[in-house]
């Protein structure tokens, strides 16, 4: 007869390693939508284990690789760098490389394409009008001469005459301010928060000239004067660029505050 | 078909005041008191025309607002108006990018310089400033 040997229980606590990682499973409810087939989205559930440094992108790609493949889904760089991966994470514009699935606090997660984006596909959205607002806003700096002219030198700038800037210049086009923007909810020609923001980028760098021409293209009925100040772009926004701080700055030049 | 493809959050979206902390609710707080004052407004250029019907049409218009019913609207007009007027206040400086803090370099956790504590504290006391008023108010139109 072959004897198991018990270990006390002082024994147990130091011989026996307990694993201290151990995966949860939380429901994942990803919206589905084609809109050449569908009518209206749907939501597909899938249980899947997590760690607590799962990312909600990482949760996707496994159902991606392991439960359903045709899951459409734009992603890049997994570090928050390149702005594709923006999504409505419970109810809230987030990246989803940036989210943990234990940040969350849920053990149901709800992923759906960001609002006041055309959907092309489950999780991807059109990003066409954020690049052609943006583009409107002459994101390069204007000016006569040029830093390889022959002759002239580099256009210096103090560290702060950068700050002045800089924070503007992190924004990675990833649109989660469009999206919890209230005024695009409902005013599709809106500029938006993101157009904005780089408008006021260029304004305030002194080596630009183009101040003139920009606010002349933000100061319209769907412009800088539509937004109301309601904070929802900075505070959704994943990279500390602030676009609310923008706007309203780029706005004292048109009423006066600033020269 | 047009809203569902350009996935537009609508009016729904824009007036759901839950998701963005305490300056979305000012926000909402400060449309909805918008859209309020504006009713009284009109409540108000309906009711004080009737003079020109003559003393008995006045008083039965003046007798509508001595009820119960009537003071808890004026309490409720008199909340929007010290909100909106302190939040307009809180707004507008804003707009001209007064207390929205200065550019600087954004360190993780990447907290806006613009949602700063001024600004939350100018909507708590914008908050606190009408709920004095319509204790005041109450008091006034209910004490006799």
């Amino acid at each position: 007869m072959a004897v198991v040997a018990i270990p006390k229980a002082s024994e147990e606590a130091t011989s026996a390693p307990t694993p201290t990682t151990q995966p949860n499973t939380i429901t994942l409810r990803i919206s589905r939508f084609n809109p050449s087939n569908d009518s209206l989205p749907t939501f597909a559930e899938f249980k899947i284990p997590v760690q607590k440094w799962t990312t909600v992108l990482e949760a996707i790609l496994h159902v991606k690789q392991n439960l359903d493949h045709s899951i459409a889904v734009r992603y890049s760089c997994r570090q928050a760098s390149c702005g594709s991966c923006g999504m409505k994470i419970n109810g809230k514009p987030a990246l989803a490389c940036y989210t943990k699935i234990s940040e969350i606090g849920s053990k149901v997660v709800t992923v759906e394409p960001m609002s006041n984006f055309p959907i092309i596909r489950d999780l991807a959205v059109d990003f066409k009008q954020l690049f052609s607002d943006h583009k409107k806003m002459k994101p390069f700096i204007m000016r006569d001469d040029s830093e390889i002219t022959p002759g002239t030198k580099e256009f210096v700038q103090t560290p702060k005459d950068l700050e002045k800037f800089l924070q503007f210049s992190y924004c990675i086009k990833c649109g989660l301010c469009n999206s919890a923007c209230p005024t695009m909810a409902t005013d599709e020609s809106f500029i938006g928060p993101q157009g904005l923001a780089q408008a006021y980028r260029y304004v305030a760098d002194n080596r630009d000239q183009g101040k003139k021409d920009r606010l002349k293209i933000v100061d319209q009925s769907h412009g800088i004067w539509r937004c109301h100040f309601a904070g929802s772009c900075s505070h959704v926004c994943p990279k500390g660029v602030d676009p609310a701080m923008a706007i309203q700055l780029l706005r004292g030049y048109l009423m006066g505050f600033r020269k | 078909m047009a809203e569902r493809l350009s996935n537009r959050e609508g009016i729904r979206g824009m007036a759901n005041p839950t998701r963005y902390g305490i300056e979305r609710v000012a926000y909402w707080l400060q449309r909805l008191t918008g859209l309020g004052l504006l009713a009284y407004l009109i409540g108000h250029i309906y009711e004080t025309s009737s003079i020109v019907n003559g003393k008995v049409a006045w008083e039965k218009m003046l007798e509508l607002t001595q009820t119960p019913q009537g003071h808890i609207i004026l309490t409720i007009v008199i909340g929007m108006c010290v909100y909106h007027t302190a939040n307009g206040i809180r707004v507008m400086l804003g707009h001209g990018g007064i207390g929205v803090g200065k550019p600087g370099e954004p360190e993780y956790p990447y907290k806006a310089a613009s949602l700063n504590y001024k600004q939350r504290l100018c909507i708590w006391v914008s908050i606190a400033l009408a709920a004095l008023a319509m204790m005041y108010g109450a008091a006034v139109l209910f004490g006799d």
